[in-house]
Parts: C-alpha cells; structure tokens; sequence
C-alpha cells in the first residue's frame, strides 16, 4: 500500500509518501511563495527524487480541512486532478487529527489550535489512550472532534478535564497571551519540528484509517470536497435573513 | 516539424467566474466536446456571482466536468497533447480551481500544460465558429467582467485598441437591469424586456473617454439610467421598463458599434468579430451586421454557446500557443488581472 500524501490546508505547503508503512518522502516548506506555486512543482520533485511511478501509488491522502479556504481547494483541486489521471481514490484526513498525530505516546491530552481569524481558532482535543487493539498497548483517540470555536471555549473545555494540556499549531503564537489568563490546568507547547501541519502527518494517519477500515476511509475523486467547517460570508449571511424573516412570520 | 503534421489535442479546462468547463478541441477548430456546468441558478439568489460560494461548487464539479467532456469526446486522457487551463484574468479563487486540477492532471501524466488567457479564449471561439477565419481582424470581447476592442494582427498576436474605463458593459446591464426589477442575470433580461419597448424612448448619453478614441465608459450611462428613474419617482411619473431597457441597451450598442466602425475604417479591416457573453444580446448582433455591411467588411460572431464562458474557446486559443511552444511550468499560479499577450 503507497500513500502520496498532500497537505495545503494553512502556512505549510507539503506532500509525503508512505509505503506500508514506512515514510519514503516528506517534504514541508513554510514559507511566503504561495501553495499554489509551490505544491505541485513539489511533489514533482518528491516524484522525481523517489523515481516514482505514479501507478504504483494505490490512493491519495489529502488534509481535508479546516484551514484557510483558498488553501484547502488548492490541495483539493490537485488531488483530484492527480486522483482523476491516476485512477486512484482519495483519504481525505481532518486537519486537526494530523497536526495531533505529530505528538506521539504523551499522557497529555493534545490540542491543535489553527487560527481561523475572527477570534476563533480551528481546534479540537486529542489523547494516546490505553488499548488492548494495537501491538504497544496506545491508540490515538478523538476527545473531541475539530472544530471551530473561540479560544476561551476550548480553554474552558480543557480546564474542565483536569489534565495537562500539549498545545500545538500555528494557532499558538496568537493564542500564547490569552491562553495565559485562562488555563488553569498545566500545559505546554510543541517544539519546532512537531508544532505545524506536516505531510508525514497526513500519510501516517491516512495509512492507520486503512489498516483500521480498509477501503471504507476512501472516496472518488468526484465525491472529494474539503470540509471548510463555515459557510461563505454571503451564505452566513443569507441564512441569518432567512430565520429572522421566519421569525418575523412566527 | 513532424508533430505538426498529426493532428493536436488538447484539453482544456475553464473556471474564470461562475462556469467550470471543459473541452476536447482538435487543431484549434474542431470541438469533440464542450461541457459546461453552471452555478448560475445559486449566484441568482445572491444576485451576483459570489466568489467563495463559485470557488466552493467548482471544487465539487470539477473532475466530473473533465470526466465528462472526455467520455464525450471519446478520448482517453492519455491521449491528450496538451492539457490547457484558463490562468486568467477573472476571479482568483475560482481560477485556482481549474488551474490547480489541470496541474494535478498534467503532474500525474507528463502531458503539457498551456496557460490560457481568458479574453484570448472569447476572441479564439471565433476560429471554432468559423474555420476559415484568419488574421488579422478586430475583435470586440463584450462580457460581464470584460469590454475590450482588440486588434488580432496574426495568431496569438494582439493589440488591445481600447478597454472599459470603469464598468464593463455586461456589468453594466446587470446593473440596470436589477435597478429596473428585471433581476440577475441582467444582460438575457434587458435583451428579452427591449424586444417589447421603444429604443428611442429616453435619450441617455452615449459615453464617451476623453482622448481616448477607442475606450469606453458605461458607468455614467449607468448613472443616467439611475436618474431618470429617481426624477421619475419624484415626480410621480410611472415608468415603462421596456422602454428603459431598450433604451439604455441602445446606448451601449450605439457606442460599441461606433467604436468598432472606428476601427474597421482606420485600420482599413475586412473582418470583424464579435465575442464574449454580450455578444449574445441580439440588438448588439444586428447593430454590428448592419454596421459591418454597409463599410463592407465581413462580419463573425460565434453562437451563444461558444460566446459564454466555455472551454472550447481556451482549447482553441491553446492550440496556437502548442505551435509557438509555448507551455507553463507546474509552477502556473491564477492571475486575475492578467493583462493581454502578458505571458
């Protein structure tokens, strides 16, 4: 099983390839030049590197989102044009799951905070659980799925849990003050080369949903579509007209 | 040399504004396939074309939309020259959608990648149109987000004469026609209302750019449209829409045939063509034939099916880049002000 595996969905361009297993490639820039030219020119160094023949890449894991939305359909659109030429399905992977499955085996619960602008941050709470169905006795559990919320929520929701708390993302320069007057549990940040969206990420989990599902983690490329987790502004906005003339009718 | 004696296909694939498209077209001329999946029926309770909502419906359609114009082509992807995408100009996010696909297919397969102009895929529906069209003629592109007068002195070659000021002309009917209560799309709908009203009705300013023979200016013919419903409101006078939109659609093709004519004497042309979504409006149709008839120059205008957006034309207008030997790398990023012949 060969996973090619792409990850636009915020600062970090990258893809990674994965083969049973054992992570081949993964290549990650975070840096100014835009994922729209920089993504495909690298995966076609990846491809180049690696000699790799396309046909034996048997899916295309993709970070779905949430993220920034110009981002996301930029990984999107690729992937399905890959997916399409290749005549390969698609495993798409929550953002936040694969920024938490950067941090391994901690007791911690882990919390991946994107920044979603608007006071908000893409989030959502993560744990390495003792279990019985994997051979080191650990499995990789969503506490609570990824969201969109404000900081003082999710802050309150972790207080709430009593445990210490790893906090990772690009989310986390923007949310270090404020995280600072209202966490009461004790918590720390992710070093460097673990604290953003990473290729490898998406390939890894990508691959554990396989193991775990086989094809029932995968979709065609024509049924792939990223998870925004918002509306556009304009449906917000249409909809919020719509139940307050509803309610006006009432 | 002998690559150009098969025949050349190309893919192409359009997602400018609120159309993903796409198109198998042989040799520039001849379409296999031109599918075309609109959003119109969502931007309409928007009234207008959403940026982010047509971002979002393109990533949904876009491989079916490339599935299909292939199935219907009878073609494999395989057998493609060349995969050719729109880069712009139009809106950046729904752009990217197409220009990203085309580079996800052309990085899985090796098959070249062609960046398109826009505007230069509206002045090549003219070549599929007519298969004996050649350079040079000029061209009026007349659409929702362009109003250009382009000299086509040879294949790829071109000289923009004048361009819109301000509002183009397509945007300029939206405009009119939402204030009138026609709603949106306001071009199809002044075209429809003006067949039941009086063209000479109302007088409105024909526009005009000092200094500049060849620009144009419709916001002002907008405003004026705007004012005299207002004074008429004031004053209590009921108004008859048929009439306004004949009217004010006269204005705008009186000063986009005069141009035109302009055009045609001063660079002594034997052909003129018409393209873009406007070019559909029947009333800009008669004007240009008449005009073009009584200078004597013939007259080109493809059928509304290769006027809107569409990816046949990008396919066309790609086929003369692959004889130039002009590809994009993987690197191709959409570029919504792109300007014409900027490469």
């Amino acid at each position: 099983m060969k996973i090619l595996a792409i990850e636009a969905s915020g600062p970090v361009a990258g893809c990674a390839v994965l083969e049973d297993g054992l992570l081949i490639a993964d290549y990650n820039v975070q840096y100014k030049k835009k994922h729209a030219q920089s993504l495909v020119p690298m995966m076609d160094e990846v491809k180049q590197m690696l000699e790799l023949d396309l046909q034996t890449v048997d899916a295309i894991a993709i970070a779905k989102g949430p993220g920034s939305f110009t981002g996301l359909r930029i990984g999107a659109a690729t992937a399905k044009g890959a997916a399409l030429a290749m005549d390969r399905p698609i495993i798409p992977v929550p953002t936040v799951d694969s920024i938490a499955y950067n941090l391994y085996g901690t007791d911690s619960l882990i919390c991946p905070l994107m920044d979603a602008r608007r006071q908000q941050v893409y989030t959502g709470i993560y744990e390495w659980s003792p279990c019985h169905d994997s051979e080191d006795g650990r499995c990789f559990r969503t506490v609570r799925p990824q969201c969109v919320i404000s900081i003082s929520e999710i802050a309150q929701d972790l207080n709430a849990r009593g445990r210490s708390v790893v906090f990772l993302g690009d989310g986390v320069p923007v949310s270090r003050d404020a995280l600072k007057d209202l966490m009461t549990v004790p918590y720390s940040f992710a070093p460097a080369h673990l604290d953003r969206q990473r290729a490898a990420a998406v390939a890894a989990l990508a691959w554990s949903y396989y193991q775990e599902e086989g094809q029932a983690c995968m979709v065609s490329a024509d049924d792939f579509r990223p998870e925004y987790l918002r509306l556009a502004q304009a449906e917000q906005e249409h909809s919020e007209r719509r139940s307050f003339s509803l309610l006006l009718e009432k | 040399m002998s690559d150009l004696k098969k025949n050349i296909t190309i893919l192409a694939i359009e997602s400018s504004c609120d159309e993903t498209a796409a198109s198998v077209v042989v040799n520039g001329r001849r379409v296999l396939s031109n599918v075309i999946s609109s959003q119109i029926d969502i931007h309409t309770l928007y009234g207008g074309v959403v940026p982010e909502i047509a971002s979002r419906k393109h990533t949904e359609r876009v491989t079916q939309v490339i599935r299909e114009s292939l199935q219907e082509a009878g073609r494999t992807l395989e057998e493609m020259d060349a995969i050719a995408v729109t880069y712009g100009p139009g809106l950046v996010g729904p752009l990217l959608i197409g220009v990203s696909a085309a580079k996800g297919l052309s990085f899985a397969t090796g098959i070249p990648l062609i960046g398109v102009h826009h505007i230069e895929g509206h002045i090549s529906a003219n070549y599929i149109a007519d298969p004996s069209l050649e350079p040079p003629f000029a061209c009026l592109v007349v659409s929702g987000g362009h109003t250009h007068l382009v000299l086509v002195r040879d294949y790829g070659v071109y000289e923009i004469l004048g361009r819109t000021q301000d509002d183009a002309a397509g945007e300029a009917f939206d405009k009119v026609a939402r204030e009138i209560g026609l709603g949106y799309p306001g071009g199809p709908k002044i075209d429809k209302a003006s067949r039941e009203g009086d063209p000479h009705a109302i007088v409105f300013p024909r526009g005009k750019v000092a200094g500049s023979r060849y620009d144009f200016s419709f916001s002002g013919m907008k405003s004026a449209v705007l004012n005299y419903l207002n004074t008429s409101r004031m004053k209590g006078i009921s108004v008859n829409v048929p009439d306004v939109a004949a009217s004010f659609q006269q204005a705008v093709v009186d000063v986009l045939v005069s141009h035109a004519g302009d055009a045609i004497d001063q660079y002594g042309l034997q052909k003129f063509a018409l393209a873009g979504g406007v070019a559909a409006n029947t009333a800009l149709r008669a004007g240009m034939k008449e005009m073009c008839d009584a200078k004597g120059a013939a007259f080109y205008c493809p059928p509304p099916i290769l006027c809107t957006d569409n990816a046949a034309m990008i396919g066309s207008a790609a086929y003369f880049e692959y004889i130039k030997g002009n590809f994009s790398g993987l690197d191709l990023n959409a570029v919504p002000g792109l300007r014409l012949g900027q490469r």
